[in-house]
């Protein structure tokens, strides 16, 4: 008989702890894990080191962790859609750095999947090169060699960027079995799917939690096997 | 499509002339998604949203409920096309990147004539972050910047050289705004179609950097 997953939010954050590192999924405010965080919030889980794309909106899901002064430091790609946060950061308030969005999805895939570092073109001649390491592709001898920003440019040039994994991921999903087999729904996928892949544990909250065998193989978007705990999530309606 | 009827739709009004039939089209937040209404009727283009959307529609009409989950990239409920795709913003980035995206169209605080856009953050004043754009400018193959001419204080928005930090280098091919369309060349921006209601010297003398002017300058409409 295969495990039930599925907890209250309270035993899921038995397994949250302060100074975690935690992937924060959503995009502004569309599938963000609202109840899990609410369940940090109640918990008094603090000092968090955040991987997020952005900070929700002023009070609601992520934004509840910074209103409360939960956050220590936070890597994301934009903080416009919370004015607070905004507001926090230019006053030096939060620590904050900023991974450009499709480099912050690669940082994460490569942690999760054993990679050990990514090549992206994105941030080339900008402030995203500082503190890291710079390839640029020789033609010539068919070999990466590293450069520095000043070198004047010859070939393709790339940042190498770090994988990025995490404590915890807490993940929202539209649907999961008792396995923790996933559905998400259009585009409340955003981060969730990838962050899935990259935490040492995963806690997944569910509008719908459902048995074995009602999500076929074909429709698994994050396979069980890869969730720790399942909760039910909150819903507005 | 409909006719523009204030400065910001007449630049997205000329923007969006520049889509394809078949184009794949990423909007940015603020005016670029004015374009949405001046697709010339004649041509079909997808838009992406980078949120893990092509085939994004229109925001919901009066009456019109957006279906659960759906968002543009400014976060708000939004359609789909008939036939859209939704996916997860590893594999969004992955398409964006990897030159799939015909065309970006976002905005500035300043863009120089080398083509260098910046966009993200002023030092010690405003700071929003790049989200997507860096990755647009660098996977797109035509970057379009939809900007007003000067800033509120009446400062050219095109400049010689920009000092805030980048948010994409040599990426720019045409900057568009409200009196004229500057098409970034590898010889320097040359200015290409100036609106009815100005004069070429009207636009030099509010344009922060040098400009080509060639023998004839065409008109945006």
């Amino acid at each position: 008989m295969a495990k039930n997953k599925v907890v209250t939010v309270a035993e899921a954050m038995e397994h949250c702890f302060d100074g975690m590192t935690v992937m924060l999924p959503g995009f502004v405010n569309c599938g963000v894990p609202h109840t899990l965080i609410d369940g940090l919030m109640e918990a008094g889980i603090t000092n968090l080191n955040v991987i997020s794309n952005n900070t929700s909106v002023k009070g609601q899901g992520i934004g509840k962790l910074v209103h409360g002064d939960r956050i220590s430091h936070i890597t994301c790609s934009h903080i416009g859609s919370n004015v607070e946060t905004m507001e926090k950061f230019t006053k030096g308030e939060i620590n904050i750095t900023f991974v450009p969005q499709g480099s912050l999805c690669e940082k994460a895939r490569a942690g999760g999947a054993g990679i050990g570092g990514i090549l992206t073109p994105t941030g080339i001649h900008t402030p995203m090169e500082e503190g890291k390491q710079l390839l640029e592709w020789d033609d010539e001898k068919g070999e990466f060699k590293f450069v520095q920003a000043s070198d004047p440019q010859k070939g393709r040039r790339y940042i190498l960027e770090l994988p990025l994994r995490a404590d915890v991921a807490l993940i929202h999903a539209y649907k999961a079995d008792k396995l923790g087999n996933v559905v998400y729904n259009h585009t409340a996928r955003n981060f969730n799917q990838g962050f899935a892949t990259a935490a040492d544990f995963v806690i997944v909250e569910a509008e719908h939690i459902v048995e074995v065998g009602e999500i076929g193989p074909n429709e698994v978007m994050t396979p069980g096997a890869l969730v720790d705990l399942i909760v039910q999530a909150e819903t507005e309606d | 499509m409909r006719t523009p009827s204030n400065a910001r739709e007449f630049i997205a009004c000329r923007t969006a002339r520049f889509f394809q039939d078949g184009d794949l089209v990423n909007l940015g937040i603020g005016m670029p998604t004015l374009c949405l209404d001046f697709i010339p009727d004649d041509i079909d283009v997808w838009i992406d949203s980078e949120n893990g959307i092509i085939g994004l529609g229109a925001p919901p009409a009066e009456g019109e409920t957006a279906p659960a989950d759906v968002v543009d990239a400014g976060g708000h409920p939004s359609m789909m096309r008939l036939g859209a795709a939704t996916f997860d913003s590893f594999r969004s980035f992955g398409y964006i990147r990897g030159g799939h995206v015909a065309a970006t169209v976002l905005g500035a605080y300043e863009v120089d004539a080398e083509g260098n856009l910046a966009n993200w953050m002023i030092p010690g004043k405003a700071a929003a972050g790049m989200g997507g754009a860096m990755d647009l400018v660098t996977g797109a193959k035509l970057t379009i910047v939809m900007s007003t001419h000067t800033d509120k204080a009446g400062n050219p928005k095109f400049v010689q050289h920009t000092e805030m930090p980048l948010t994409g280098y040599h990426c720019v091919d045409y900057f568009v705004s409200e009196l004229a369309v500057i098409h970034i060349t590898p010889e320097g921006p040359v200015l290409e179609e100036i609106a009815p209601t100005t004069t070429v010297e009207e636009v030099v003398a509010k344009t922060g950097a040098k400009l080509i002017i060639p023998e004839t300058v065409g008109s945006m409409f």
